[in-house]
Parts: structure tokens; C-alpha cells; sequence
């Protein structure tokens, strides 16, 4: 009687604590990007070689196929030259790879990889399926603004992309 | 009395270590490489390098100004719109103070603006133009 009531509490227990972890609003608790939040992570080359021309996109948006392809061509990046010393670039490589949408590291990831063909890789985190499907209200002629420039411009809408906060609430698309 | 002398010492030796690099030794180094003295580094070389358009992409002209502003007092914007901080050391100290990062970005920006590398005096006659900018 005893041991019944006690395993019933214990199911008890376990089926609340699974409940709440399922139901809490994601990327709050586990701090791995759920939602419309980025994993937060924090690595000196990614930080600082990336985010001196453009904000360090999250390794979770592409996957591994991509980043392998991304860094091997930093001689013409997207048209400029953004060559890294070897041991640099190989660093920067290792910890993409370890946190990209495939390494089934974040929720965010595996949204990205939900909408990818098993072979692509694309070079465009905005030729992504998720990230069309995630930009799919915004008016075309919104991307060629002065005040937005490019779509590489994350933080011309989101004004708290530098945070890694993508949530519709921080959007303002500027005249 | 010894402990703020010590602390002193100890602060000017960590900036020493910190910051080993000068607009004034990357001169002299860029200078020797090219196998002239720094006083034939010239300041309106330098000036004329960083304004001259070259043939860009989709039929536009680019120059060290497209990206670091007609003014290198001035911040500047990448191409993906990101601030870049000041170029001229009167209004960045940071800047020419860490020889890899002045390689680097050589590499780099002198390939997409002239389609290839800077020589070792016009490295030197840049940081001439730049550092005497009041």
C-alpha cells in the first residue's frame, strides 16, 4: 500500500516536472533558442571575426554542409575578400560545425533543418525555407530601403538582434 | 610612497605589452620592408591612395572612402550596413596598434578595392596620411 502510493507519487512528480518542461515557453528555460530566440553562445573568434563586418549569425541557422562550404570560400565572401589565418579560420569552422542546425543542438536548429532537403547546403541563411517563411509578411520593397540595405541586415528590424531576440514584439521595419 | 610607484610601473609595463605596436613602429616596419628610410613615406601618397576610385561591382567605382566615408575621422559602414569605427587615430586610438590586425585587413581591403595586395610603402604612406589627421 505504502510502496503503491509512494510510486504513484513519484509518477506523480516526474509527470509534473515533464509537463512543465514541455509547457514553459521555449527557449526561456533551457536557454537553447527556442522559439524566436537564439542559442546563446559565446565563442572570441566567432564574436569577434564575424561580427566585424556584419552581426555573427547563429551557427544554428545553417547546417554543417553549409558552414563547411561558407568557410572554405572566404577569399570571395559573398563578393569581399574576408580571408582568416588558417588557424583562425579552423577554429571558427569547429565551433559552427559543433552548434549547427544539424547537431541537433537547438530547437531553432532542428525548425531550419524541418524545411531543408537532406542534400542542400545553402550559402544564404536567407535561402533558407525558414527564413522565407519567417520573412513571408514583410513587402518586398521593404529589403532594398536605404535603412535596411540588405536582408543581411538583421538588425535593421529587429532591434534586439545583437541580443540574439528575434520575437515578432521587437520588430520595427523602418520607412 | 612605494605601492603607487610600483602599481605605475606595473601599469606602464602592461601597456607596453597591450599595445606593442604604433602607427609609428608599423611605419618603420612597412618603410624597411620596402627598403627605404620612413621619412620618404609620404602623407599626400597616402591621401591620394585612399581617395582613388577603382572599377567596382555592377559597374560602380569603390575606393578606402566607399566603406571608411570621404572622412576617416568619421565612422564608417560595412557593406552590410555595420558601423565601423573611425579609421584615423585621432579618433580611434586602436587603430595601428596590432600588426596582425593591420595585415589582415590590408589583405583584405586592398584586394577588393584594387583587385590586389598593397605594396609595402603604400601601407606605409596610408598610416602616414592617417596618423597626422588631427
Amino acid at each position: 500500500m505504502n510502496i503503491l502510493l509512494r510510486g504513484i507519487g513519484v509518477l506523480t512528480a516526474v509527470g509534473a516536472v515533464t509537463l512543465l518542461a514541455f509547457s514553459l515557453p521555449s527557449g526561456v528555460a533551457h536557454g537553447d533558442g527556442g522559439g524566436d530566440v537564439m542559442p546563446r553562445l559565446t565563442h572570441k573568434n566567432w564574436q569577434q571575426e564575424c561580427a566585424s563586418c556584419h552581426l555573427a549569425y547563429s551557427p544554428a541557422l545553417l547546417p554543417r554542409a553549409s558552414w563547411q562550404r561558407l568557410m572554405g570560400g572566404l577569399d570571395n565572401h559573398f563578393g569581399d575578400n574576408a580571408s582568416l589565418d588558417p588557424a583562425t579560420q579552423a577554429d571558427i569552422l569547429r565551433f559552427l560545425e559543433a552548434n549547427a542546425a544539424d547537431s541537433g543542438t537547438s530547437q531553432i536548429g532542428s525548425r531550419v533543418m524541418r524545411r531543408m532537403e537532406a542534400k542542400d547546403a545553402p550559402l544564404r541563411i536567407t535561402e533558407t525555407r525558414w527564413f522565407v517563411g519567417k520573412h513571408d509578411e514583410v513587402p518586398r520593397s521593404a529589403w532594398s530601403r536605404k535603412s535596411v540595405g540588405s536582408a543581411a541586415n538583421c538588425a535593421a528590424c529587429h532591434s534586439k538582434a545583437e541580443q540574439g531576440m528575434f520575437d515578432d514584439d521587437s520588430v520595427r521595419i523602418p520607412k | 610612497m612605494i605601492k603607487p610607484l610600483a602599481l605605475t610601473m606595473l601599469a606602464l609595463m602592461s601597456t607596453s605589452v597591450a599595445s606593442a605596436d604604433t602607427p609609428a613602429t608599423l611605419m618603420a616596419h612597412f618603410a624597411q620592408q620596402a627598403g627605404s628610410p620612413v621619412s620618404a613615406l609620404s602623407a599626400a601618397r597616402g591621401e591620394t591612395l585612399y581617395r582613388s576610385e577603382h572599377p567596382g561591382r555592377a559597374g560602380t567605382s569603390v575606393s578606402c572612402a566607399s566603406c571608411h566615408t570621404a572622412n576617416p575621422k568619421q565612422p564608417g559602414r560595412t557593406r552590410v550596413n555595420k558601423r565601423i569605427e573611425p579609421l584615423a587615430p585621432a579618433a580611434n586610438p586602436q587603430r595601428f596598434t596590432d600588426a596582425a590586425k593591420v595585415e589582415k585587413w590590408f589583405r583584405r581591403n586592398c584586394q577588393d578595392v584594387l583587385q590586389r595586395e598593397c605594396s609595402a610603402q603604400e601601407k606605409g604612406d596610408f598610416i602616414a596620411w592617417l596618423s597626422q589627421l588631427k
